[in-house]
């Protein structure tokens, strides 16, 4: 079989796995970027408890694999009496993984904001909430924004392991073609590309076209 | 609610430790292929012929954009079809090694680059041969900064190793998943995982940051 007839005949589940891959990402992209702000926060919170709390979250999610927090919350959570649907299961243990490293560049990027900005804020007599969204978040967010670019793409790679609770993305499809037709070049060889694909075309100039709208709203470019 | 046995726990807790030693066994293998493959990926770039300069970046690059469980099957997978049979270690340790070289190559690049040019001068006007003047001068000046994004990537490529359970390696995840299909009990042998991966990974990780800071301060950068 040529790949031209391969690609007549699996086409259509190669092009729907690849959706499914892309929505996955997406939403556990958004979900990454909540948490990894809200854990960064909690992190550098002066209360002691909600620092723990930000704290257990990371070093666990952080000192675990992946694999073991997709199959945990897919096979042991339903005992606790949470029971979520495969795909639902799948984009929230990638977007808890991720969102905790994540928290760690919150973090480094608002403590790498220069001092003076602090106290500036603290002269013009802002609130330290409003000092915060006004003048540190947006300086960390040109910071931080090429360390995460790295991080999405981790997620995209993260996303393939969801094919291991039957999430029908991109990576399973192309194991069950390989199963019925033992094509494995030509299988894996196309997914491998796809992601590629994704990586380097979609995510790293989409994130290198947000990195110079934000230097230019803060009018650095 | 939840109900936990601890006799079940005691029953497969000795079951995991050896599975526990065989996790790690990966992970000290791969690591060892990535440490000596990514020196040579990292130095492949800086040939004087260009092209190969460029077909190793972008290799690089592919293989780290790329997931490793994908890469695992398809170094599993492609091999019988052109009659070669890898076994799972065999299959599972290439597949690792590799994507951890490219990690581990951009870290050595990182390193090299961060050499004074003086010192590849200095290099010449002595008529320094090539390896004399990388394995002399350049190379202890290079490493010694890349310790640290190397210890970082160890805790990586450990926590990395559950994916090998995939083409039937017999590691934790493999174990605890054979357990669970046995038993029907997914609680306990998950959980137990993810203890065991906590409480290796994170004394590691401390140790390397520990370390970390006394490589910069033997090295003055601090």
């Amino acid at each position: 079989m040529s790949y031209f007839e391969f690609l007549g005949l699996y086409g259509d589940r190669i092009i729907s796995g690849t959706l499914i891959t892309i929505g996955l990402t997406l939403l556990s992209a958004l979900l990454a970027v909540a948490i990894a702000l809200a854990a960064g926060l909690m992190r550098m919170s002066s209360n002691m408890a909600v620092r723990g709390v930000a704290t257990v979250y990371i070093e666990i999610f952080r000192g675990t694999s992946l694999l073991v927090q997709l199959y945990w919350i897919f096979f042991v959570l339903p005992l606790f009496g949470i029971t979520l649907e495969k795909f639902t299961a799948g984009f929230v243990a990638v977007g808890m993984n991720l969102g905790a490293y994540g928290a760690e560049l919150v973090r480094g990027a608002i403590l790498s904001v220069p001092k003076g900005q602090w106290e500036a804020g603290l002269a013009l007599n802002m609130s330290p909430a409003k000092r915060m969204r006004r003048v540190i978040l947006p300086q960390a967010v040109v910071l931080m924004l090429p360390s995460w670019g790295n991080l999405f793409i981790e997620l995209l790679k993260g996303t393939a392991l969801v094919s291991l609770i039957s999430v029908a993305d991109l990576m399973f499809q192309v194991k069950q073609i390989n199963g019925t037709t033992f094509l494995s070049v030509e299988t894996f060889g196309t997914a491998l590309i796809i992601y590629y694909v994704l990586a380097r075309f979609m995510i790293t100039p989409s994130m290198r076209w947000l990195e110079r709208f934000m230097m230019r709203k803060m009018g650095r470019a | 609610m939840v109900d936990w046995r601890w006799d079940f726990t005691w029953q497969i807790l000795p079951r995991l430790l050896a599975a526990t030693g065989n996790t790690l066994l990966a992970a000290g293998i791969g690591y060892a292929i990535a440490v000596v493959l990514g020196l040579v990926l990292a130095l492949a770039q800086r040939t004087p012929f260009n092209p190969l300069n460029a077909i190793v970046r972008e290799a690089v690059e592919f293989i780290r954009s790329t997931p490793l469980v994908l890469q695992i099957f398809f170094v599993f997978y492609v091999g019988p079809q052109f009659g070669i049979r890898l076994s799972p270690w065999t299959a599972g340790m290439i597949a690792i090694g590799l994507h951890y070289a490219a990690y581990l190559s951009e870290v050595y690049r990182g390193g090299l680059e961060s050499v004074p040019k003086g010192q590849w001068e200095a290099a010449k006007s002595l008529n320094l041969s090539m390896p004399r003047t990388y394995f002399r001068v350049i190379l202890p000046q290079a490493l010694p900064p890349s310790l640290a994004g190397m210890g970082n990537y160890l805790v990586g490529i450990f926590k990395d190793t559950p994916m090998l359970s995939v083409i039937g390696v017999a590691e934790l995840m493999h174990t605890a998943n054979a357990i669970g299909s046995e038993t029907y009990r997914f609680l306990e042998p998950f959980t137990l995982v993810g203890i065991i991966f906590l409480l290796i990974s994170l004394p590691t990780a401390a140790a390397i940051r520990l370390f970390e800071a006394w490589t910069r301060r033997k090295l003055g950068l601090s």
